[in-house]
């Protein structure tokens, strides 16, 4: 049986996904099923005040009993800020210690500031967190990452949101080739062959939001990427054929063909 | 009266009013939150006994949608 094991604990599904960006909680709630993932994202944000309490609840659609939450720290652009979104995400998750740890450098293109990330990382491991973190695809820095005890190293593909793929296939292969811990591409997948292509690589998994609630039927999207993280998985496990640049082979038999040669 | 911030919002309160005394006021009760006051993590078993300050910063969240 492939399984995925983070922090111990064994996952089937290899697509991790967010919940931010659908239309509603309904819509967040079936495009999740039909991912087949295991382990959804969530934000933590300062609740409305003057809201009634009656409002619906995103946890209320995605049960703790059938789904890991994983807290993340979108929108920090500091270690402290970092630290104390997954405190207060720990205590309103009753103890839950996976997290996401991403620390932003720029508003515009939402560059991890790696810098602030190590800060926070470390405080985090030391006050007994179990950090997956987001960063750039510098591998050198995955390995430091991977080195203080970070359960998951997921480097970017290309920028939060912008469905622009996998942009640095090398990159990404020297860190899954270096790193003991799960490699997981987070961010950039913009379709099911991006997702695919991560995962021939050799990457333990994917993390996505925008690709699956900004297509034009999330919920059929989902499913899209679900098939494709199996299907680029089983390839790597496969193992691809070698590459034979401009050397063809045919596939038929040479002798016995009919006509004049 | 005191007054203190909450979620970057000034806001008046009863003097010895506690955590649980505020969200019971905020109508968040029940709501599955998480708070901190002053840089720290208040418990949920500490409502009761947390006592709040004039000039305190506190911050409620909630979890929401998001990658």
């Amino acid at each position: 049986m492939d399984e995925l094991i983070i922090a111990g604990k064994t996952y089937r599904s290899r697509l991790l996904v967010g919940t931010g960006k659908y239309r509603d909680f309904e819509q967040t709630r079936l495009a999740v099923e039909a991912s087949g993932a295991e382990i959804v994202t969530v934000a933590i944000r300062r609740t409305n005040l003057g809201q009634d309490a009656g409002q619906p609840n995103l946890l209320d659609s995605l049960p703790p009993a059938k789904y890991t939450y994983l807290p993340n720290t979108a929108g920090c652009y500091t270690a402290d800020d970092a630290v104390r979104t997954l405190r207060l995400a720990r205590e309103l998750l009753d103890g839950h210690d996976l997290v996401k740890l991403e620390v932003l450098g720029d508003p515009k293109s939402l560059y991890p500031n790696v810098i602030e990330t190590i800060k926070a990382a470390e405080i985090l491991i030391r006050e007994g967190f179990k950090v997956m973190v987001y960063t750039s695809d510098d591998p050198i820095v995955a390995r430091q990452f991977a080195a203080m005890g970070c359960v998951a190293v997921m480097p970017l593909a290309s920028l939060i949101g912008s469905g622009m793929g996998i942009l640095n296939p090398w990159n990404l292969q020297i860190i899954i080739n270096e790193l003991q811990v799960p490699v997981i591409v987070d961010a950039g997948v913009g379709t099911a062959s991006d997702a695919a292509i991560a995962m021939e690589l050799g990457c333990a998994g994917v993390l996505m939001n925008t690709a699956i609630a900004g297509a034009e039927h999330p919920v059929m999207m989902a499913g899209a990427m679900q098939k494709a993280v199996q299907a680029g998985r089983e390839a790597f496990l496969a193992g691809r054929m070698p590459k034979k640049i401009y050397t063809a082979s045919p596939s038929s038999p040479v002798a016995g063909v009919i006509g004049s040669r | 009266m005191i007054e203190l911030t909450i979620n970057g919002a000034r806001k008046q309160l009863h003097q010895s009013a506690t955590v649980a005394d505020l969200i019971i006021e905020l109508d968040i009760a029940g709501k599955r939150l998480a708070i901190e006051r002053n840089g720290d993590i208040v418990p949920r078993s500490a409502y009761p006994a947390t006592r709040l300050h004039a000039d305190d910063k506190l911050e409620i969240v909630v979890a929401v949608g998001g990658g």
